[in-house]
């Protein structure tokens, strides 16, 4: 069920059209979504506050309510391994369009998945899990399933995915943990139906997905009623 | 609402038959009932007359007779009034052929009608469409017989948002020995609609398979429709028209751009245990194979052949579509190779494939299926039957199908269709064994049968 903290983010992002990172991470973990350790820092020394709890080395992502696609105007840097580089990825950030400051987070690592949901027109909230990275609009290892889903989606979804051996661990690579895949395909189904409403689609990209955990480490909410070329 | 006055009607009332045009659409609707059906026909128009020494009503409500259906073919801005007669002449329902309604602009006269039609319980079929047709029963379809070939009576149901996909797939049904229970062409599908007509169906004791050709949904009703099929007993199977993605749409998210109106059909189908049929030939191999078999196969198949290469297409074909051809175990092919002819035991092969040779026996293939049909290592067999070869005849049909009779383990052959071998297709056929004429169309029957793994 959607509590009013939830309702409240929703409804403060519906001018803009889209939910920044920040915020839609709040928001999944409200919803009981692992999510990576992170923190909105406004000044450097906020980030290298988060630095010193969490450790290296940390990704830097910008926050700005004009920049939608993050990396392709250079606004996410991955592998900060020291302060100097936490505060050169600031000052780098704070160039940017729309600079409302800069999130800094412990890196997730795993296998990239892609998760997504769409209301779509005949069939209302609609899941989708692929495998991720950059070749994921090329390669299109998708697979879609109307909501609720239970575990014996989850299992048809990962059999349907020509990359699905991957995630069952091919060739000694490490097997993802199903059980938490489960848990967040689950969980951000019912989040999905929920928001039904108030969204037009949302991206979980990557979501990486490793033998403890399932992570949404990137996400991107588009709201209903909006129309971003 | 009660569609029985419309599927089983005995009296109808033919609306805008003419009495000087017989080719006009009504007039060959009138005719073919008339003369051919087991029903009783009353022809209306409004200028009254007479046709064929009948009397030509001038208004439904002049007919001294409870009217189950009116088929109404009369233009469209005459249905209104003429619907509302219907109902008030306690009408049971009706079939609007008649086009130029919301597919040429004007859907206020659609909505009109819907409106009149849903307050008064009053179910219609249309408009803008060819109607019903079940055979010797009933025929709505304004194409004159002599130009279609009859279906025969089965226990296919069709339904299809086009008349023209529908009537040509009956054609080639009957072509393929597949029977019709009732098809339905829904066209504009202003009131009655997919979901009313699976419902209905569901309780057709004649209709054991429901078959629809759809273009589209309207919003949210594609997820009724899935939880519709998902709980009929009986198996779906669809096929879907316009599958090009409608690139207008903003593709603000990876999710959006990827999750196509098509693919997201494609998948939410196969979710829901509704088999999708992907062009004709899947379609006619889905229909024959679930018409005989509603029982459920996990997909271990056993093929029996008298070619190494057939045997290693079908395999090849049985792998593309996700179907298993497991190993047989040792007892099991001894007590196969017992049975063989002298002519074949030390020659025939008896890993899956079973490899009879061209030696092969009648006795020989009854052989591997008597002991195939009986083991659990396969749930489903494939009769692979060549009969140029000298040791096949004609009886082997009927003979193998006895044997599938006994056990309740489905059976399907490929035999190359020519008049030839007739007698060796009937002799399936005619118990109920699918026959395939191509080694793809025969696994394809046996994916049909994989539809459900929840069953």
């Amino acid at each position: 069920m959607l509590n009013k903290e939830i309702i409240e983010i929703v409804n403060n992002f519906k001018k803009t059209g889209w939910m920044p990172e920040p915020e839609a991470k709040r928001l999944f973990a409200m919803a009981g979504l692992d999510i990576p350790g992170f923190a909105w820092a406004h000044t450097p020394e906020k980030a290298f506050r988060f630095a010193d709890q969490t450790g290296f080395p940390l990704v830097a992502k910008v926050v700005s309510p004009r920049i939608i696609h993050k990396s392709d105007v250079g606004g996410v840097i991955t592998g900060i391994d020291s302060k100097d580089k936490l505060e050169m990825a600031y000052h780098a950030f704070s160039k940017l369009d729309g600079f409302d400051g800069m999130l800094v987070e412990e890196t997730v690592t795993g296998q990239e998945l892609i998760v997504g949901a769409k209301i779509d027109y005949q069939f209302g909230p609609v899941i989708l899990l692929g495998i991720g990275g950059t070749g994921v609009e090329i390669y299109q290892d998708v697979t879609m399933r109307m909501t609720p889903i239970d575990k014996g989606d989850v299992i048809s979804m990962i059999d349907s995915l020509k990359g699905g051996k991957i995630l069952r661990g091919f060739r000694g690579g490490e097997p993802v943990n199903l059980d938490a895949l489960t848990l967040l395909l689950s969980g951000f189904s019912s989040l999905v139906t929920d928001l039904e409403e108030h969204i037009q689609s949302i991206d979980l990209n990557p979501v990486m997905c490793s033998g403890k955990r399932c992570v949404i480490a990137d996400a991107r909410i588009i709201l209903n009623g909006t129309n971003l070329a | 609402m009660n569609l029985d006055p419309i599927f089983k009607a005995k009296t109808m009332a033919v609306i805008g038959v003419s009495s000087h045009n017989d080719s006009h659409p009504a007039n060959v609707i009138y005719n073919k009932n008339h003369f051919r059906y087991p029903l009783t026909v009353y022809p209306v128009n409004p200028k009254g007359g007479t046709i064929k020494r009948e009397t030509l009503y001038r208004d439904i409500t002049d007919i001294p007779d409870k009217i189950d259906l009116a088929v109404i073919a009369a233009r469209a801005d005459f249905v209104p009034d003429i619907m509302e007669k219907c109902i008030r002449h306690e009408v049971g329902g009706a079939v609007i052929i008649s086009g130029g309604f919301a597919e040429s602009g004007k859907g206020n006269i659609q909505k009109r009608m819907t409106d009149m039609a849903r307050e008064a319980g009053f179910p219609f079929i249309g408009p803008n469409c060819l109607g019903i047709y079940s055979p010797q029963r009933i025929d709505t379809l304004f194409l004159p017989a002599e130009r279609l070939i009859q279906p025969s009576p089965g226990n296919v149901a069709f339904v299809s948002q086009s008349g023209g996909v529908m009537v040509d797939s009956m054609v080639k049904f009957t072509r393929q020995g597949i029977g019709i229970s009732t098809a339905t062409s829904i066209g504009n599908k202003a009131l009655i609609r997919e979901i009313d007509m699976i419902n209905y169906l569901a309780g057709d004791p004649r209709t054991r398979v429901i078959v629809l050709y759809i273009e589209g949904f309207e919003k949210n009703e594609g997820r009724r429709f899935v939880l519709t099929a998902e709980r009929c007993p009986k198996p779906v199977v669809v096929m879907k028209g316009g599958r090009s993605h409608a690139g207008s749409k903003t593709v603000s998210s990876h999710t959006a751009s990827m999750a196509g109106d098509y693919r997201v059909f494609s998948d939410i189908m196969k979710q829901h245990g509704i088999l999708e049929a992907r062009n004709e030939m899947e379609l006619a191999s889905f229909c024959e194979a679930l018409s005989s078999y509603q029982k459920c196969i996990s997909g271990k198949i056993g093929i029996i052949t008298v070619s190494g290469g057939h045997g290693v297409v079908a395999v090849d074909n049985c792998e593309d579509l996700g179907l298993d051809v497991p190993q047989l175990s040792e007892a099991t092919r001894d007590a196969i190779r017992e049975h063989f002819s002298s002519s074949i035991r030390s020659i025939a092969s008896l890993s899956n494939p079973i490899d009879l040779t061209g030696s092969a026996l009648d006795d020989d293939f009854l052989a591997a299926a008597n002991v195939l049909v009986k083991s659990k290592e396969v749930d489903c067999l494939l009769v692979l039957i060549l009969p140029y070869s000298p040791g096949i005849s004609a009886e082997l049909g009927a003979r193998i199908s006895h044997i599938c009779k006994t056990e309740d383990k489905p059976v399907i052959a490929y035999i190359p269709n020519e008049e030839k071998y007739a007698m060796l297709i009937e002799g399936f056929e005619l118990n109920k064994v699918p026959v395939s004429y191509s080694v793809e169309g025969a696994v394809l029957m046996a994916k049909a049968l994989m539809r459900d793994e929840k069953c």
